[in-house]
């Protein structure tokens, strides 16, 4: 019996694959400078992690909010305030760009180009932007997160709209009802628990982002952070990261806790 | 017979558990506005004029950007290779049908999601505190942050293999690396260059912004233009900055719905 020999182009795909890949791979590290490494870099390192291991316990509360605590809680009320409005906003996005029918529609591809381009505008910038607005502060931090989530949201809440069984709002329609009915009624409860839960999964990138922006001047712990990197004192940098570190692991055991219990 | 419908219980007539989430959600929101000073005058005139500025990009810019912008590519790549390439082991070393031994797996799961718990840009701050401004600083930052996401992503990939190959090796007497080659790389590897992918995605869109900080790429140019109030250059190069994120974000779908 004859094996069916493979024509040539088919048996030779992946060895082209392989060479493009490895010609990608060959310009992109044509790109980096490896050398240029400080001379103290081993000795910064330590540093820091001699920091890690003894942090400034002093600095994580002081009574008069230029505290660890309070920076913490600054960043965590940036991630949440600005989850909670663009919670609100994206769900008329989501509308917008959900593709609920076969054919093409203006409306969906519309709606689905204008949430990746607020999803791919970067964060920073708009925390930039609108300090010029309202100046330095949190008040920033939180109009740019609070845009900046619509993107990611209504992506996934137009895709939670898409995935519903269409039948119990053509049901309200068939019975009379008018299609506010059919929303309030059929929609919305079907698609509650999946917008819940993936603003609580935003909120969880929301906290990382947020712990961040202080970098711009926009609130939140990565201002002080951003200061003890550059005053070079490591232990102020090690209290700072080990609290970093302690909120986002709590925050993401939380909100997947309560993910779990909704989606259950 | 009884006519009257079963009362409800106290909890479910009066919607206590709504009611209480509410209200806890209320208290955190105010919470929340008074520690960000919410309600500061927004001025108009100054995002206006910002927004108006950037209406109208310098195009001459555009060729000064190019190579950061080549550059910033270049990082997000090579990043993603180092740290997809480490994190190979470590994910066989936490599946759990791979090594028997809890406590192993534990260590190093633990391990991985401090890395994991660390935001890139923070990363980013201290790489380029320990080895200088350059793009060397951005690879290591997107490395580290890639090795943690592709472990989490390749080791459950691992874990949810189908267990009859494997079976099949172990019953046959072959070696745990026997198992490892022929029973579990062929049933990863697609998703495995399709995670790589996805995590590619992620890191040209960090990469954009770790300039800010000094760690090489475009986001430099954001920071300099930013600096000196020429918003018309700012425009550009978000724009150049779309581009190129929308046309990786279309070339890697395209390549892992091939995969798939």
């Amino acid at each position: 019996m004859m094996v069916q020999k493979r024509s040539l182009s088919s048996r030779l795909k992946p060895y082209a694959a392989g060479v493009i890949a490895l010609i990608i791979v060959i310009w992109a590290f044509s790109g980096i400078e490896f050398k240029g490494m400080k001379d103290s870099a081993g000795q910064i390192l330590g540093a820091i992690f001699a920091g890690l291991f003894n942090p400034d316990w002093s600095y994580v509360y002081s009574g008069h909010g230029e505290d660890l605590i309070s920076a913490l809680f600054e960043t965590l009320a940036i991630a949440f305030l600005g989850t909670i409005i663009s919670s609100f906003i994206a769900v008329p996005f989501a509308f917008w760009a959900a593709k609920t029918s076969k054919k093409f529609s203006v409306r969906s591809t519309t709606g689905k180009f204008l949430l990746t381009l607020i999803r791919v505008f970067p964060e920073l910038v708009l925390a930039i932007m609108f300090i010029k607005a309202v100046g330095p502060g949190a008040f920033a931090g939180v109009l740019a997160m609070g845009v900046h989530s619509i993107g990611m949201m209504g992506k996934l809440f137009s895709e939670a709209i898409e995935n519903i069984d269409r039948g119990p709002e053509e049901a309200i329609i068939s019975a009379g009802g008018n299609r506010l009915d059919a929303l309030s009624w059929a929609t919305l409860p079907a698609v509650l628990p999946e917008f819940i839960n993936f603003t609580l999964y935003r909120f969880e990138i929301a906290v990382r982002s947020a712990s961040i922006l202080g970098i711009v001047g926009a609130g939140g712990v990565g201002a002080p952070l951003i200061f003890a990197l550059s005053n070079r004192s490591w232990s102020r940098v090690g209290i700072i990261l080990i609290g970093i570190i302690l909120m986002v692991t709590v925050i993401d055991w939380l909100s997947g806790a309560i993910r779990k219990h909704l989606l259950k | 017979m009884n006519k009257s419908i079963p009362k409800r219980p106290f909890m479910k007539e009066w919607h206590v558990t709504g009611f209480t989430v509410f209200l806890l959600l209320f208290i955190a929101v105010v919470l929340s506005a008074q520690a960000t000073q919410v309600g500061q005058d927004f001025s108009m005139e100054q995002f206006a004029d910002l927004w108006i500025k950037m209406a109208n990009p310098d195009w001459s810019y555009l060729p000064r950007v190019l190579t950061p912008l080549a550059q910033t590519v270049q990082m997000a790549i090579v990043g993603t290779l180092i740290g997809g390439i480490a994190a190979i082991p470590f994910a066989f070393l936490a599946a759990s049908n791979i090594v028997r031994n809890a406590f192993v797996r534990g260590i190093i799961r633990f391990v991985m999601n401090l890395i994991r718990s660390i935001p890139q840009m923070l990363l980013a701050a201290l790489f380029v505190a320990v080895v200088g401004i350059g793009t060397l600083s951005g690879v290591l930052a997107l490395a580290v942050f890639s090795f943690g996401m592709m472990f989490k992503l390749l080791y459950e990939a691992i874990e949810t293999v189908d267990q009859g190959p494997i079976e099949a090796m172990r019953a046959a007497g072959g070696k745990r690396s026997q198992v490892i080659v022929f029973a579990v790389i062929p049933q990863v590897l697609n998703q495995y260059l399709s995670f790589f992918l996805y995590t590619l995605e992620i890191n040209v869109r960090a990469s954009a912004v770790l300039g800010y900080l000094g760690a090489g790429g475009i986001g430099l140019y954001l920071n300099t233009t930013l600096d000196t109030f020429r918003y018309d250059q700012t425009s550009v190069v978000i724009l150049a900055i779309l581009v190129v994120i929308v046309l990786v974000d279309a070339l890697s779908n395209k390549l892992r719905e091939a995969l798939s």
